[in-house]
This record gives structure tokens, C-alpha cells and sequence, in this order.
């Protein structure tokens, strides 16, 4: 009709480092305004960091950001509010003691006494409430609201502020499919309106349903900008996860031996109630390693956790070497005696002390073997002996065991969990996230242990949201999606597009 | 503590920026003696000999460093644990309690049994009013903070109590116990020591020093040569990581708050066994805050609350001194230095790391 | 009608007890539900109440006094404010140190100043807040019963910082609930990333909460030095600053109930020293020292949760960090 407007938003040559981290490697963005524009890439991608950075939250190294065709400088917030950005945030920005009302006003309250302007809001909350049929009580308090009724007061506050962009971080992270299906009808009825919203996901279900465009991030660059309409989950899937030069192990064939460590029927809930894990089972045999596929948040962290003994499920049985373990047994330092190691997923937060000296992080979990001192004593000159022997036969850099654990590398204080974790033999190795934040090097190096693990009669459980590594070094792969167990592989039988559509859920009977 | 550490050199992290807030703090007491009109170099002398200039002097610093020794390990240890124990005026007082009723009723137990026994009441009683707070936090999630300040309230009044209605001297206005039995009490030094042909003027320094050296040994030991220290400072350090490696954040923390409030026990030893010989009111007079100060300047090394000690000491003597000479100069300046000193090397240990940092990066490019 | 009396006069003492419990509630309650804790208020009441002796005695004006009592505790709630927020140090450890320095700094100063162990010296006529008589005291005495008794015993009779104090409460509640500042601050104890995306400085709330408090305990330090005694006194707040922080945990951080039970704990002091020396039958001698414990010990049974719950504001205690 008449010219095309300007897009909505474009972002020119965007770059963040966070210290040695390069969150965001020049990147560029054009939303066409009145669109739906979903990104999407893994967890850790940067795609949250260039929406805050849209937001005002961070401040970009270098870039340009303009909206509806005007260059724009957003240092705060604030900025973005005036420039008529939303945002839903994945963690609910919210005042949970608050009423709904309380919360859309909050920095909006025009004037000094609360009165009027909460008034106005109640007002303008029913009138958007019938438009987008968004029925909500306006008094209620935030904290007894259900999560999809807390993301819909966080959507009305967006709203309120007149934004005419909105963007959601994994909105539906904590929805149930129902209330998704209600959020996406929401977004069209929004788009309807000349809104623009972008859609920040890893479910390429909700980019398929509800999208106009598509860009894709993948390491902290943008490595695609598609059609929704001219792709496909599996094309979107592979864009995601890349084709790097995979570093291609050998894997001979080996006989799996007996079951080890079983789990029947896990279920397990997280703080807020929502279900993590659904009725979870595995097998795993002496002398393979069993992969989990699945894109990050989908109930592998939890599994892992629940069969480390760091959390309880709710319901379940786990059996190890035959005997189904009490709840009592069901705790890390009982379990490593009875040989279940574990490498936990998040190695700085959980697997290693950083104020600790390298030698005595090395000695997590087993502080009480008799081989580092007699009685209720700790010597020293024993821990660092084990540490240089360990350090020197994992080729941990600099080989110095009285550093301090946080000045070692990503990949060496992996090496150090590693070392701690296999020296000793287990029966069971659970292993989270192996290689991520280690360099290729470091990568080659701690596959070839794991094989060579494997190969010795060792149980391993791989969780990785590589899947390029899952499919390199599992004998089985098991994909998961939304806390569920989507299907299962044999290495030989599993291909990367088959395995993504397990990974978005898209299981055969449903596609 | 703070949110974004700043990275330093080891020896500047251990020993610069301390001595950095020790020298900002006594700046800021040498501000408040300027601003009542007096020298703060002829103060600082006059305090400097009061404390170190006659062996009196050199004994009653030790006898308050004793205090210090005992109160700053106690909070040295809570914080490996990660916890905050500001209670130590009340396990002080619980401690001076329990021992005095152990005290009472030993006067038949000669002296090598009396007064072991009276030490380990002193150490129960301590642990028992830490372990409260301790158990209210790993139990029942209530913070330690304020339960334990709740708790010396408590303390206090209870001391009260049973001062006067129970183990108070009879006929005696003052609220106090009877002397305890002479074989249940602690040797002075100066009689400790006369048969090795020392001779030394009567102080009120005796035996406990002894005690308190041993105590931070045993501190040392524990916090960097056991199983249970280790899992005490992982507690600490990493919680997350703690549960990973089988340590129990509850059980730790019941633990790091009865041996913190044993060692806070101690002060009643050296006070109330080592001098006074009998229970009085109010004995721990403040020895328990300004036992976070020596904590968080030792940056909660036995080596660095020795030391600090020995400052406070030299800073408690020195001023007892200095205030005969200057009478506008109270003991209270102690006081202000010690809470100086906890804003600046705790509170704002921020401000001093970067300023530290902005100094060595400017000498290095300088240079 | 003579355990009337007795009862107005108990209620009387109460009030005058609770006074200054009331104020540093009210600043504790402002500096909490901001998210910033504060043990110090003890430390910022004493150097009001140290300050406001010294400027009442030199100028003779107690309200001169209130001024430089404000002032002075005012001086100690912005270095609490810079230690806790700018510099994002721990709390409990800045709260420390305040009440040290205010402790050491009060005696040094006053025995210095004056001579006199720490005291200052004392105040008389206009240096002092009088009593203020409401209107119809006497008159509703004598002929309204009961009732003109109480109105004349307990609620004529105080001080204005005694009034000023009770129309505190009003305020923090009105301005809590009803006013732009309120919701703001109610909101950044809470999440502080919330206020943070609303395009709000954190900062700036938590600076103007912490001021509020060090007005507040100035508010009550003076009434301590300048209305009910005749000067500075070391030590002389005795605790009153934590008894005021556990009021505000009683009140679930709520300015009504922590009114409630600051009077509670006014009540409880009131008793016990009109009960000092007192024998009971089947009691035999009081113990004061059991009722003087008590608001200590409710409040550890409160925060074990055997008695209802306390719940601090949210991010109480936490320095606000941007997270990635």
C-alpha cells in the first residue's frame, strides 16, 4: 500500500566480551517491524546476552542498534522502555509479593501518589485484558499466580508501557503445552495489531508454528537468517549445532557386558513444581557409553543430579549392581564408595573449589581415603604427591599443584575432575558436559580417556548438548525432550536429523 | 565477600591490603585524637611505651591478647564455615557460666583435676550456646546473625540471674560468685615462670596464654590439616560443591558453631579463671566484637589473628596507659580503632582491594 | 481505682519505653525492605542521641538538638549506605562497625569534651523536650471516668519527638502502601532485577531508604538523650537497636504490627521494672530478668519457626549484582 516500513530493528556489527569470553562475535539482526522473528541456537549461543543488550542490560563493546530505522544508543533500561522495547525475561522480572497491578505500574506509576495511577492501570489492564483476552485479576498477588499467569502479567506490563516490540526469552520454558498454545495465540493476536515480536527459543516446534523469520545463533555469531516458511527443523537443527570439524575417534566395536546401573519410572519436580523429569529409564551395561541427546533445560541436568544422589526423585527406582538403592544410600559419598564417579555438568559451580589450591580440589569427594593422611589428619605432602602423579598422567598445564584452582584453564581443571573421577576405577561414570568451555586439544585428549574407559568394562553415561559429541563416543543414544525420553539409537543406526527431531520431540507417532 | 573479586598478589592479598586498612584506621584514630586537641604522635608514643616499653607493660598486652587470640579464632572459624558468628560475647558469658558452676562445685578436686575440668565446662558451655544458633540455622533455616546476637542478650541476662539468685556470693551487692577454689584457678605467669629464674612483675598474664597458643595451633591444624577442616572450608567456599562431594552443610555448620563458641569459651578462661578467680558481671566487656575486627584483619589465619591480637593487645595496654597520661584519651579509642578497622578491612574490603590494585599497576607501568 | 491508676501509669511507661524501640523499628523496617540489612541501628541511635545532648546543651534548644541528632545518625546511615551498596561490602559487617565506632567515638569525645566519664552534662528547661499537655487533659480527668484518666496519664503527657514518633509510623505506612517511593521500595527488597528492568536505579531507592533509617534513629536517639533522660548517658541505647530489629522480624517487616510489637516489648520492660523487688505469691521473687529476656527469646523461637513465620524481604542482606 503504501512504502515498506523500515525494519523494526536492525543490529549492525554487534560485539560482547564478558573478561576472556566473547559472548557476542559481530553480529547482525533485521526484524521486519509486524513480524514474529524467532532466534534460536543453543544454550549458551549469546542469544540472551544480545537481547539484554537490546535491552539496555549490557552495554555492547562495538555495534550499532536502530530501531524503526533510527539509530539509537541504549544504555539502560530505561532507554529501551522510552524506544518502545519489551522484554519478558526466562526469570520473571516480578515482584512476587506484589499485586498484578503493583507490578504493571512499577517505574510507570505517573505521579507521586500511588492512587491515581494504579487506577488508570486497573483501567488499561481490563481494556487490554478484552482485547488480547488476557483475563487476569488485577489484585491478585503475584506470587499466588501460576507461571502462565505470571508471564502473562509480565506481557500486560510491556504492554502497559506502550511497547510496540516485544521479546520473550524461552517463554515456554516453564509453560505446559496448553498454556503455549495460548501464548502463541497471543503473539499472532499481537502481530495482528502491528506489533512486532521476537521470539528467543531452542524448541524448533514453537519456531515452525508461530514464525515469521528465522535467524539462528551459534557460538556467539549469527550464523543464519531464514524463511520460516522456506525451512525445515532438520535444516534449522544442523544450523544449530554446526558441522565442526568433528575429531573422529576410533571406536572399535566392544561386546556390552551385564547391566549396572539401572533407573525405572524417575520422576522428579524442581522448585517451582514444574515436572523435570517424566517417568525416566535407562540401562546401562558394564563397557558402553550411553549418550543423552537433548538440547540444554530438557531433564538431562536433573538426571544426572538424581543418579549423582545430589537430589531425590520423587518417585523412581534406581538399581546398582542389582540392589535397588534406599533412599539412604542415595547420597554422593555413599555412592562413590560403592564406585558411581561422577563429572558434574557445571565443573566451576559444583566440581571444583575455586579458592582451593588445584591439589585439594583434586581430592573432592574423597577427602576421607586414608591414602591422604592417617585418622582425622590431612598431609599435605601426600594430597600434592597424588595431585603431580595425577596432573603429570593427565597432562594438566602448568603441573603445578599448590595454584590456585581458579587460575587453571577451563580445559586443565577439567582434567583435574577427570583425573579425580576415573583414577579410581569406577564401576559407574556419569559425565556431564565433558569438553564444554576446553579447548580441541583437551577435547581429543579427554575422549580418548573416556573410550579408553569404556573399553576397560566401565559404565559411562554421557550428557553433552554437543551433539556431535554424543554421536562420536556413545554406543547408545537416548534423546530427551521436555523431561522425557523421546527414543532411543544404536550409534551405528543414528543420524544427526533423525536425532534432532527426537531432541524437538518430535517423536514418530507424533510427526 | 565482595561481588566482583578483584585479583591480587598473594602477598598483597594477605598482607598489604591489611596492613592498608590497619594504617587507614589508626589514620582516622589519629584524626579523633586531633580533634580533641591532643599529639597523636606524642599518643602514639606514650601508647607504644605503655605497652612494650617495661615488661609489666609486654604482660598485661599478652594478657589482652589472650582475649583476643581466643575471641578472633572463634570468629575466624565461623567464617571458614562461611558463617558469621557475632555471638561471641554470649558464648563468653555461657562459657564463664558453666565453668563457674564447675568451679564451685569441685572444691574437693585438687588443682589437676579442677581446673582441666573447669577449662572443658568453660569450652561445653561456649559450644552449647553457639551450637543453638548453629543447629537453628542447619534445622530450621533461621539466620545465624541474628539468633546469635539474639543470644548474647540472652546471656546477659541470664548471668544477671543467676548472680544474684544463685551462684552469687552470699552477703556481696556486687554481682559476682564466690572466689573459686585457689587449686581450681590458672598460674600466673610471672609465678609460672619465677622457677626457670625469670623474674617478672605480676601481671595479670597467666597460663591461658598458654591455652590460647595451643588453640591456634590447634586451629591451624584443624582448619588446613584434617578431614574436617577441609570439609569445614569447602562448606564454606562452595556449598554447591560441598553437596557434590558428600559434606553435609548442616552437619558442618553445627560443628563450626560449637567449636567456635568453645573457643570463644576461652575469654571466661583467661578472665575468669586466669585473673579475676571468680565470676563477675560484664566480664567480656567487648573482647567478643572486637574479635571480628582481629578475625577479618587475620583474614581468619591463625598466623594473622595471632598478630592482630597482639596489636589490639598493644592497643588495649597502650591506651590503658595512655589515658593516666592523657586523660581525654579513653580506652574507647580501642574501640573506635576496632570498628574502623572492621568497616574498612571488612565492609570495605572492596574499596581498599582497588585501591591497592590501582597503586601496584601504576607502580609496575611506572617502573 | 487504684489498680486503675496503676494501669495507666504502666501504660504510661510503656508508651515512654517504647518510644524509641518505635523509631529505630521504623528505620530498621525502611532499610530492610529496601534490601539492606542494618544491626546498626543501635550504634546510629546512640551517636544521635550523643549528638543531640552536645548541640542541645551548647545551644540550649533541643530542637537543635534533634537537628544535629538527625544529622549525626544520618553520617553513620550513608557510611552503612556506601559500604553496602556502592561498594557492595557485607552488611552485617558494616552494621558491626557502626555500632563499635558509636560506642567508642560517643565516650571518647564526651569525656573529652566534658570531663565527666562520657556523660554529657545535663539538660534543662528548653535544652530538654518538656511534657506536653494535650488540650482537655486535666479537664477530661476529672470528668470524663476512666477513660479521661487514661487520656490524661498515657496518651497526654509526652514528649514531641514522643508524638513525632508515632506520627513516623503513620507516615512509613502511608508512604509504604500509598506512594510512588513506597511501591518502589517495596519492590527493591524484593527483586531488585525487577526495578532494575523497569528502568529504575536500584541504588538510588536503596540510598534514600538508608537515609530515611539514619533519620529515624536520630529521631530516636534524641528523644533517648534529650526527652527521657536529661543528657547523654555511654551505652545508653542498652540494646535498644536490636530489640527494635526484632520488633521488626515480629512484624513480618510490616510498620503496623512492628508498632505492636514494640509496645509489646515497651509493656514487657515497663513490667519488669515496676516488678523489680516485687514478691508474688507462689512466685515468690520475681525473676525481671525472665520477662527482660523475652522479646530475645520470642524472637529466636520466631525465626526457628515454631511460632508462625518470618519471612525478611527477599533480597535482604544480598548487594544487588547484574547477572549474565
Amino acid at each position: 500500500m503504501t512504502q515498506p516500513r523500515a525494519p523494526a530493528i536492525e543490529l549492525r556489527g554487534i560485539s560482547k566480551r564478558f573478561g576472556a569470553v566473547a559472548a557476542n562475535k559481530d553480529v547482525s539482526l533485521s526484524v521486519a517491524a509486524g513480524s514474529i522473528h524467532g532466534i534460536v541456537g543453543e544454550n549458551g549461543a549469546g542469544k540472551s546476552t544480545l537481547m539484554s543488550i537490546l535491552y539496555g542490560f549490557y552495554e555492547a563493546d562495538a555495534g550499532e542498534i536502530r530501531i524503526a530505522g533510527e539509530a539509537r544508543r541504549i544504555r539502560s533500561p530505561a532507554d529501551a522502555i522510552a524506544a518502545g522495547i519489551g522484554m519478558v525475561h526466562q526469570h520473571f522480572m516480578l515482584v512476587e509479593t506484589l499485586s498484578v497491578v503493583e507490578n504493571v505500574v512499577l517505574g510507570a506509576e505517573g505521579g507521586a501518589r500511588l492512587g491515581g495511577g494504579l487506577a488508570r492501570a486497573r483501567a488499561e489492564l481490563t481494556r487490554l485484558s478484552q482485547q488480547y483476552g488476557l483475563a487476569i485479576d488485577p489484585d491478585a498477588t503475584v506470587g499466588d499466580l501460576s507461571v502462565g499467569l505470571q508471564q502473562r502479567v509480565e506481557i500486560l506490563k510491556a504492554l502497559y508501557r506502550g511497547a510496540g516490540i516485544l521479546i520473550l526469552d524461552e517463554p515456554t520454558a516453564v509453560l505446559t503445552p496448553a498454556e503455549a498454545d495460548q501464548l502463541f495465540a497471543l503473539l499472532r493476536a499481537l502481530r495482528t495489531q502491528g506489533k512486532t515480536v521476537i521470539l528467543i527459543t531452542h524448541k524448533l516446534r514453537e519456531i515452525m508454528d508461530v514464525t515469521d523469520a528465522v535467524s539462528v545463533m551459534r557460538r556467539g555469531e549469527m550464523v543464519a537468517h531464514l524463511r520460516t516458511a522456506a525451512t525445515s527443523p532438520p535444516e534449522l537443527a544442523e544450523a544449530m549445532v554446526g558441522r565442526r570439524v568433528l575429531l573422529r575417534v576410533e571406536k572399535p566395536p566392544r561386546e556390552r557386558g551385564t547391566p549396572v546401573l539401572e533407573a525405572v519410572g524417575l520422576c522428579c519436580r524442581d522448585a517451582r513444581g514444574t515436572e523435570t523429569l517424566r517417568d525416566v529409564g535407562l540401562t546401562l551395561h558394564a563397557g558402553e557409553i550411553v549418550g543423552i541427546a537433548g538440547v540444554a533445560g530438557n531433564g538431562q541436568s536433573e538426571l544426572l543430579e538424581v543418579l549423582a544422589g545430589l537430589i531425590q526423585p520423587d518417585r523412581g527406582v534406581i538399581r546398582l549392581d542389582g540392589q535397588i538403592l534406599a533412599t539412604a544410600d542415595r547420597d554422593p559419598a555413599r555412592l562413590r564408595e560403592r564406585g558411581l564417579m561422577h563429572v558434574p555438568e557445571d565443573r566451576q559451580r559444583s566440581g571444583l573449589v575455586a579458592a582451593f589450591s588445584a591439589a585439594e580440589s583434586a581430592i573432592l569427594g574423597y577427602q576421607h581415603d586414608p591414602a591422604f593422611g592417617a585418622g582425622p589428619l590431612l598431609q599435605p605432602a601426600r594430597i600434592e604427591a597424588h595431585a603431580r602423579e595425577a596432573f603429570a598422567a593427565y597432562d594438566v598445564r602448568p603441573p603445578d599443584p599448590a595454584l590456585k584452582t581458579a587460575k587453571f584453564s577451563g580445559g586443565n581443571q577439567q582434567k583435574i575432575v577427570l583425573a579425580r573421577e576415573i583414577e579410581r576405577r569406577p564401576k559407574v561414570l556419569l559425565v556431564g558436559q565433558p569438553t564444554r568451555g576446553v579447548d580441541i586439544g583437551a577435547i581429543e585428549f579427554i575422549h580418548r580417556r573416556l573410550l579408553a574407559l569404556r573399553d576397560a568394562g566401565v559404565a559411562i553415561l554421557l550428557v553433552s548438548v554437543e551433539l556431535e559429541e554424543v554421536m562420536a563416543l556413545s554406543d547408545r543414544i537416548i534423546a530427551m525432550c521436555g523431561g522425557r525420553i523421546t527414543g532411543e539409537r544404536a550409534a551405528e543406526a543414528a543420524d544427526e536429523r533423525d536425532l534432532g527431531l527426537l531432541m524437538a520431540g518430535v517423536t514418530g507417532e507424533a510427526a | 565477600m565482595s561481588a566482583a573479586p578483584i585479583e591480587l598478589p598473594r602477598w598483597a592479598d594477605v598482607a598489604l591490603v591489611p596492613l592498608v586498612s590497619v594504617a587507614a584506621a589508626l589514620l582516622v584514630a589519629g584524626l579523633v585524637v586531633i580533634g580533641i586537641g591532643e599529639n597523636p604522635l606524642e599518643a602514639t608514643a606514650l601508647m607504644l611505651r605503655g605497652a612494650l616499653g617495661s615488661a609489666e607493660g609486654i604482660g598485661f598486652t599478652l594478657y589482652y591478647a589472650t582475649n583476643f587470640i581466643f575471641t578472633g579464632l572463634a570468629v575466624a572459624v565461623a567464617f571458614h564455615a562461611g558463617l558469621f558468628n557475632i555471638g561471641g560475647e554470649g558464648q563468653a558469658t555461657a562459657a564463664g557460666i558453666a565453668m563457674a558452676f564447675a568451679c564451685l562445685g569441685l572444691s574437693w578436686a585438687p588443682g589437676f583435676i579442677a581446673v582441666p575440668l573447669a577449662i572443658l565446662a568453660a569450652a561445653a558451655g561456649g559450644a552449647l550456646w553457639a551450637f543453638i544458633p548453629g543447629w537453628l540455622q542447619a534445622k530450621r533455616g533461621s539466620h545465624v546473625v541474628i539468633t546469635t546476637i539474639m543470644l548474647n542478650f540472652v546471656a546477659a541476662t541470664l548471668i544477671v540471674y543467676l548472680l544474684r539468685e544463685v551462684i552469687g556470693k552470699p552477703g556481696s551487692m556486687q554481682p559476682e560468685t564466690p572466689d573459686f577454689p585457689a587449686q581450681a584457678v590458672l598460674t600466673p605467669m610471672h609465678q609460672l615462670l619465677a622457677p626457670f629464674g625469670l623474674r617478672l612483675p605480676p601481671t595479670p598474664l597467666n597460663s591461658a596464654l598458654l591455652l590460647a597458643l595451643l588453640s591456634l595451633f590447634a586451629v591451624w591444624l584443624l582448619i588446613w590439616r584434617t578431614r574436617l577442616g577441609y570439609a569445614i572450608r569447602t562448606v564454606g567456599a562452595n556449598p554447591r560443591a560441598a553437596a557434590y562431594a558428600g559434606i553435609s552443610p548442616a552437619a558442618v555448620t553445627m560443628v563450626a558453631m560449637a567449636i567456635s563458641g568453645a573457643l570463644a569459651g576461652g575469654l571466661a578462661v583467661n578472665e575468669a579463671l586466669g585473673v579475676q578467680h571468680r565470676l563477675v558481671l560484664d566480664f567480656t566487656a567487648g573482647y567478643g566484637f572486637v574479635g571480628i575486627a582481629v578475625a577479618l584483619m587475620g583474614r581468619g589465619h591463625p598466623v594473622g589473628v595471632g598478630l592482630a591480637a597482639l596489636l589490639f593487645g598493644v592497643l588495649y595496654q597502650g591506651g590503658a596507659e595512655l589515658s593516666f597520661d592523657k586523660p581525654a584519651i579513653t580506652r574507647d579509642m580501642v574501640v573506635v580503632i576496632g570498628g574502623v578497622l572492621i568497616l574498612f578491612a571488612g565492609a570495605l574490603d572492596g574499596l581498599f582491594r582497588r585501591l591497592v590494585a590501582g597503586v601496584l599497576r601504576s607502580g609496575r607501568s611506572g617502573a | 481505682m487504684d489498680w486503675l491508676q496503676t494501669l495507666a501509669v504502666v501504660l504510661d511507661s510503656t508508651i515512654r519505653l517504647s518510644v524509641p524501640l518505635i523509631c529505630a523499628a521504623m528505620a530498621g523496617l525502611w532499610s530492610e525492605r529496601a534490601g539492606v540489612v542494618d544491626i546498626g541501628l543501635e550504634g546510629k541511635m546512640l551517636i544521635a542521641a550523643f549528638a543531640s545532648a552536645v548541640a542541645a546543651f551548647a545551644s540550649g534548644s533541643a530542637w537543635i538538638g534533634l537537628g544535629a541528632g538527625v544529622l549525626a545518625a544520618l553520617a553513620l546511615a550513608l557510611v552503612h549506605g556506601f559500604a553496602a551498596i556502592t561498594w557492595r561490602g557485607n552488611q552485617i559487617v558494616s552494621g558491626v562497625a557502626i555500632n563499635m565506632l558509636a560506642a567508642g567515638l560517643t565516650v571518647i569525645l564526651g569525656n573529652a569534651w566534658y570531663g565527666q566519664g562520657g556523660r554529657t552534662p545535663s539538660l534543662e528547661g528548653a535544652a530538654r523536650f518538656g511534657e506536653l499537655t494535650l488540650p482537655f487533659a486535666r479537664w477530661a480527668r476529672e470528668h470524663v471516668p476512666i477513660l479521661g484518666l487514661f487520656y490524661d496519664e498515657v496518651i497526654s503527657g509526652h514528649s514531641a519527638p514522643a508524638y513525632l514518633a508515632f506520627l513516623c509510623v503513620l507516615l512509613t505506612a502511608f508512604v509504604l502502601k500509598r506512594t510512588r517511593f513506597g511501591l518502589r521500595i517495596r519492590a527493591v527488597g524484593e527483586n531488585p532485577a525487577a526495578v532494575d528492568t523497569a528502568g529504575i536505579s536500584v541504588a538510588r531507592l536503596r540510598y534514600g531508604a538508608v537515609a530515611i533509617c539514619g533519620l529515624l534513629c536520630g529521631l530516636g536517639g534524641t528523644y533517648l538523650a534529650a526527652a527521657q533522660s536529661a543528657g547523654f548517658l555511654p551505652h545508653m541505647t542498652a540494646g535498644r537497636g536490636f530489640i527494635a530489629l526484632a520488633a521488626v522480624i515480629f512484624a513480618n517487616w510490616r510498620p503496623w504490627p512492628a508498632l505492636g510489637a514494640c509496645l509489646l516489648f515497651g509493656l514487657l520492660d515497663a513490667v519488669a521494672i515496676r516488678l523489680q523487688g516485687v514478691t508474688l505469691p507462689g512466685i515468690g521473687l520475681v525473676p525481671v530478668e525472665a520477662i527482660q529476656a523475652l522479646p530475645y527469646v520470642m524472637t529466636v523461637v520466631l525465626l526457628a519457626g515454631f511460632i508462625g513465620k518470618a519471612t525478611p524481604p527477599r533480597a535482604s542482606g544480598l548487594p544487588y549484582v547484574k547477572e549474565r
